[in-house]
Formats: structure tokens, sequence, C-alpha cells
């Protein structure tokens, strides 16, 4: 079992909902990103994605543009982002990391040597958003047969027959985007939503967890009523931006955001 | 090595997920692949539909002025002392650009598709143009990306396509160029894909946009392959195309990549020299990678981020390239090549003077390379440039470098 399923089972046994923060890696800068792991964890969540900056992120909206623009200035790249989890597995081996970006930097890098590389670095998912599975024939299994689990989008315009598909090339999770749009946009339907985790339960016994909306206690709740996780974004992305000068402050911000939404999971299962 | 191309061969790419060899395919998020698979279905179906075909043909016809002529440039010809040098005059269609061809194929399948509101990128804004022109006849509602440095080196077609009832979006996100510009075209395309259809300008992004462009850009070649005919009595020896995305290139030349005593250059921009590094050569100087949806060769850094590019010319100023002109150089069908920025400049001051025809800088790329193989080859041979577009959009860029203000 890997560590995902791990979590999420243990998680489901208490009637709990993971959260799973996303941060970019190396933003604000390359030395402080273990550390907001750390805090992340320290708060409460269960799982993270650590996004990988791409030069050309056509899947996100403006904040994650950003961040990704401030982690290359830093001169973050893939195989330091594989460095940070190291680092962070030195004092974590119980959290899993999911690495979340676009296929070019991992092309780039060659699909065998990363996928060496990030299971020696301690990586236990994988996140390519410009990957459907149609493209992944080659690439999934060198994630799979090494104990990475391949994770994939699910969208609104998904049909039954991906749905299925997908799932079948996944495991550890499914991603559900909330809406059209890119990350940050603030339209979540919760009742859509509902409606449309209900019915991927129904194709596929892999937990589903949504992101894209969610940015406070009150979206979280809604949204981990319906679903086995929520995943949290653009608000911990901006908030990284707003407090990028000062460390201690920004640890403190991420801790004040996440604290809540932790209790209002958790308020779901009593 | 070079593979000798059966209609077979040709007919069977790309595969069904859209793959040309090892480049091409369909990269994009979930969100956006039941569009493109709907898209790519639809295409398919109209492209055998007589009435579609028809349609397509007589807009070429009565609204773009096709055919455009095959004209013989006998005083560059005297002046190169080499083959004979023949222009496609693509400048002359409606709007100025070849591009023209494909936002009236693509906005005929927009209608099919009863999508209402066109999204579209441009680079050097003749593709924004010739989609803002397509709307207005139309009515559709329109919204142009365009990176911010080609808003402004750009202006007098973002004036034209304000007129033409446009809305220009300047895109301030990373270089502020053409793939930037996609970038957020396919952010509007993902927000807004139940009602929107996106006119991609060339012949790059996800199966089947490769595929579609190059079938309404193809009408170059078929032009020019029947022209050349009646006129010499034979095919050209040689096509040489700038290249960018590449579909004027790969409309030129797709018509003609089963007749193997055609030679294919296509020509890139050196910007200020392949060795500087500031360049938009990504055949030449670049590498395979993922960007807009497809595998194909990208200009790109040891860690697979995207590199900034250079041209004097907006239109080629992409680090990617097509995917079938990325097969075309791995088989060894086409070849690739490169002129710098002062080359360019200096074949768009010549053609200019010496056959009064004015091309687009992209287009001088092409000018630039064919005067140079031109000049070696023997005077009974014959080179065709593409001459894709007219370069009154230019001239304040030109006067600019000549330090005079317009």
């Amino acid at each position: 079992m890997s560590r995902i399923e791990g979590v999420l089972q243990t998680l489901k046994g208490q009637g709990r909902k993971a959260l799973i923060p996303f941060i970019t890696a190396g933003d604000p800068h390359p030395d402080e990103t273990v550390g907001l792991m750390h805090t992340m964890v320290d708060a409460g969540v269960d799982i993270i994605e650590l996004g990988v900056p791409f030069s050309d992120p056509m899947a996100d909206g403006p904040v994650i543009q950003l961040a990704c623009e401030r982690a290359l200035k830093q001169g973050t790249s893939l195989r330091r982002v594989l460095a940070m989890v190291s680092e962070f597995r030195k004092t974590n081996d119980t959290t899993p990391v999911v690495l979340m970006g676009y296929l070019n930097p991992i092309e780039a890098m060659g699909y065998e040597a990363f996928a060496d590389a990030a299971v020696n670095a301690g990586v236990d998912g994988i996140l390519t958003v410009d990957l459907p599975p149609e493209e992944a024939d080659d690439i999934a299994p060198l994630f799979s047969h090494r104990g990475l689990d391949p994770i994939f989008l699910l969208a609104p315009t998904t049909t039954d027959e991906r749905i299925r598909a997908i799932a079948g090339h996944s495991s550890g999770y499914v991603y559900y985007v909330s809406f059209k749009g890119v990350t940050g946009a603030a339209k979540i339907n919760v009742d859509e939503v509902a409606e449309k985790v209900a019915h991927i339960h129904e194709l596929t016994a892999l937990p589903v967890g949504v992101g894209f909306g969610i940015r406070d206690a009150e979206t979280a709740a809604a949204v981990g009523r319906v679903s086995d996780g929520v995943i949290v974004g653009s608000v911990l992305v901006d908030t990284i931006a707003r407090n990028q000068a000062d460390i201690d402050a920004l640890k403190r911000a991420l801790t004040d955001l996440l604290n809540p939404m932790r209790e209002a999971l958790d308020g779901l299962a009593s | 090595m070079s593979v000798k191309l059966t209609e077979e061969m040709l007919a069977a790419l790309p595969d069904a997920r859209g793959h040309f060899g090892a480049f091409g395919g369909r990269f994009v998020s979930e969100t956006l692949m039941d569009s493109l698979m709907t898209l790519e279905q639809e295409y398919m179906r109209l492209k055998k539909d007589p009435e579609f075909q028809a349609a397509f043909d007589k807009d070429l016809a009565d609204y773009v002025g096709r055919p455009s002529p095959l004209y013989f440039a006998e005083r560059l010809t005297r002046e190169t002392g080499g083959a004979q040098i023949w222009l496609k005059r693509e400048d002359l269609n409606h709007t100025g650009a070849h591009k023209v061809n494909n936002t009236i194929g693509q906005a005929l399948l927009a209608s099919f598709l009863g999508k209402t509101r066109i999204i579209a990128e441009t680079g050097a804004g003749q593709h924004g143009v010739a989609t803002a022109t397509v709307c207005a006849r139309l009515g559709l509602e329109c919204h142009v990306f365009m990176g911010a440095d080609d808003v402004q080196r750009q202006s007098l077609n973002v004036y034209r396509m304000k007129l033409l009832g446009a809305q220009v979006h300047s895109v301030e996100s990373g270089s502020r160029t053409l793939k930037d510009a996609m970038n957020d075209a396919m952010r509007d395309w993902v927000t807004n894909v139940d009602d929107t259809f996106y006119i991609i300008g060339t012949v790059a992004g996800p199966h089947p946009y490769p595929l579609l462009v190059r079938d309404f850009q193809s009408v170059i070649g078929r032009e020019t392959r029947r022209q050349s005919l009646e006129k010499t009595g034979k095919l050209p020896d040689a096509l040489v195309a700038c290249v960018g995305g590449g579909s004027n290139a790969i409309g030129m030349f797709y018509p003609f990549l089963t007749d193997e005593s055609v030679q294919l250059y296509g020509v890139e921009a050196g910007g200020h020299g392949i060795d500087t590094g500031e360049h938009a050569a990504p055949l030449c100087a670049g590498r395979p990678g993922v960007l807009h949806g497809n595998r194909t060769y990208l200009m790109e850094d040891d860690n697979g981020q995207i590199a900034s590019t250079h041209s004097v010319s907006a239109g080629l100023d992409y680090p990617g390239v097509g995917p079938e002109h990325s097969w075309l150089k791995d088989i060894g069908r086409g070849n690739y090549v490169s002129v710098t920025d002062d080359e360019a400049l200096e074949a768009f001051r010549m053609l200019t003077l010496v056959e009064g025809i004015m091309p687009a800088l992209e287009s001088a790329h092409a000018v630039a390379y064919a005067v140079k193989l031109a000049a070696k080859m023997d005077k009974d041979q014959m080179v065709v440039i593409n001459i894709s577009g007219r370069g009154d959009k230019d001239i304040h860029t030109v006067a600019q470098l000549d330090g005079i203000e317009l």
C-alpha cells in the first residue's frame, strides 16, 4: 500500500476528510519551502501537493503564474524540488508528497531518471496537468512500477467513459477540478460539485479529492461533505505572496488559514 | 537520410491521437479534452462534407480573392543571377496575409458547431486581424490575446482589430509575446469552453489543430502546384517559406510532400544569430519537448523551462513550431535553416526596391534565404517563395530601425 493510500484509508476509517494544501515549490525562496511544508503538517494537513514551477503554466490563474515566476527567478528547478522533498523526508516520513506540474520539465529530465529520482527523494504521487491518460501509456507505468501513484484530473466536462478510463490509469486518488476555468477563480458551485462527485464515486472506488475554488473553512466544509478530500491552492499561494518578506509572519498566516479548515473538516465527522 | 513519402503514408498522418511520428498529440488539461474530441469528430465529418467544402471554397474565391497569383520575379531573378524566382502572392489576400485562409475555415467550423464566441492569439497581429475580420462578417463576438510587447510593436494591427469590433487583450505575463498570448487564450478557453471556439492561428496546439490548420492552408500549395504546371510546364525545384509556428510553410509544402524532386526549405528566425542564443529557431537549435498541447521542437533550458525568444518579426517570435515540421525535419524531408534579423531586413528592402513588393518581415526571412539558394542554382531551375504577408504592418519597425519617427 502506498503512503497516499494508507493515509486516505486511515482517514476514511475515522470518518474524516483529507486536507490537501498546494504550494509552489521555491516560492518565495527554495530555502523556505521545506519549512513551509512542516508548518502545514503542524497545522494538520494530510497530504502535500508541491507545485513544480513552469514558465508557461497554462492551467493556472494569475496567483500561481506569479508564484512560478518568483520560484523560477530564485533558481528553482525540478531537481531542486526533488532535493526539497529529500530534505523534508529527513524529519517526516509519514506525510505523502505529490508533485504537481507540467510535463516539459519532466520530459527534459528524462522520464526514467525522474521516476528514479522521485522515488529516492520520497515523493509519493505525480500529477501532471497537461498529460491526459491518452498520452501517458509509456509514462504512467514508469511511475506505478516504482510505487509512485499517477494522479489524473477529472473535470466537469469529463464523460463517463473517460472517468472510467482515467480512474483505471490512476492510483492514490483522482483530482476533480471543480469548475471550468483556471486555478484561483472564485466560481465554485457546491451543488454541482456534489452531484458530479457522487457520480464519480459510482464509477470508481478511488478516493476523490476536489480542488479549484476552495478558499476558506466554509467552502472546505461544503466540499468536504461530498468528497474524500479538499485541495487548497491559490489562497495559500496568495498568502505566501503577501508575506514573502517575513517568513515567520508567513508561517503564522498559513497556520491561521489552515487551522479553521482542519476544524471545519473534522467538524463534519462528529 | 530522407524517406520517400507516399500518399498512403500521408493519409495515415496524423494518427488517431494526432501524432506525426514522435510529435504532435494532445497535451492539455482534462477540461479541454471533451471539446477537442468533439472538434476532431466534427471536423473529420465536415472534411468529407461537400457542402462544407463548397462553402469554404466559395469564401476563398469571393471573400479572400483566391487564387493568389504565382508571379515571376523577373528583375529579382536577373539581379540574383541563378534560378528563376517566383513569388506566391499570399500578401494579396484580403487582410494581407495567408492567415485568412485558416480563419475562414475555422469560423465556418465554429458556425457548424454553434459556437458564438471566438478567441484567438496573435503575434504580429495578422492572425488577429484575420480572425476579427471573419468575426465581423459573421457577427461573432471576438477576443484577441496579444503579448504586451507585440501590442507595442504592432500598434497598427491592434487598431485594425479594434476597428473590426474585436476586443484586444494585452498579455502582460511571461515574455509578453506570442507564447504568452497563447497561454492566456488557453486560459480563456478552459473558462468559457461551452460557448467559445478557439481559432488557433498556426499548425501548433493540440490535435486536431495542426491537422485542420494545415488542411485549410494547403490551398496555397495546391494552387502553386497547378499554377507552376500551367505557367512553366513543370514543378518547382525548391519551395521556400518562413517558419514561426509554420502554417504558411506547411500549407505550401504539403501538396508537394510526395514530389521527391521538390526541395522544401523552412526558414526560421535567426534573430541576432543562432550562436548568440537570441533567436526563434527551435528546429535549427532546439530539442523536442511539450508545450501548448503538442510535442515538438522547442527552445528551452536544461531544466525544461521555455526560453525567451527574439526576432525582429513578431510573427516568428515563438519558441515552438508545428509538430508536422518537427516530423518532416526528423525524416529528412524538410530542410530547416535560419536567417538573421539583418538579413531579413535587407531582403525586405531589396524586394521592395527591385520588385515593388513590400513583404512582411516574416516573409522577408524566406526571401533572404531564397535569394542565397537561387544564386547557387542553375538558370533553368525554379524557386518559389511564399510571400506569406504584406509588409505595411512592419513599416513602423523598419522606420524605427532607421531612426525615423513616423
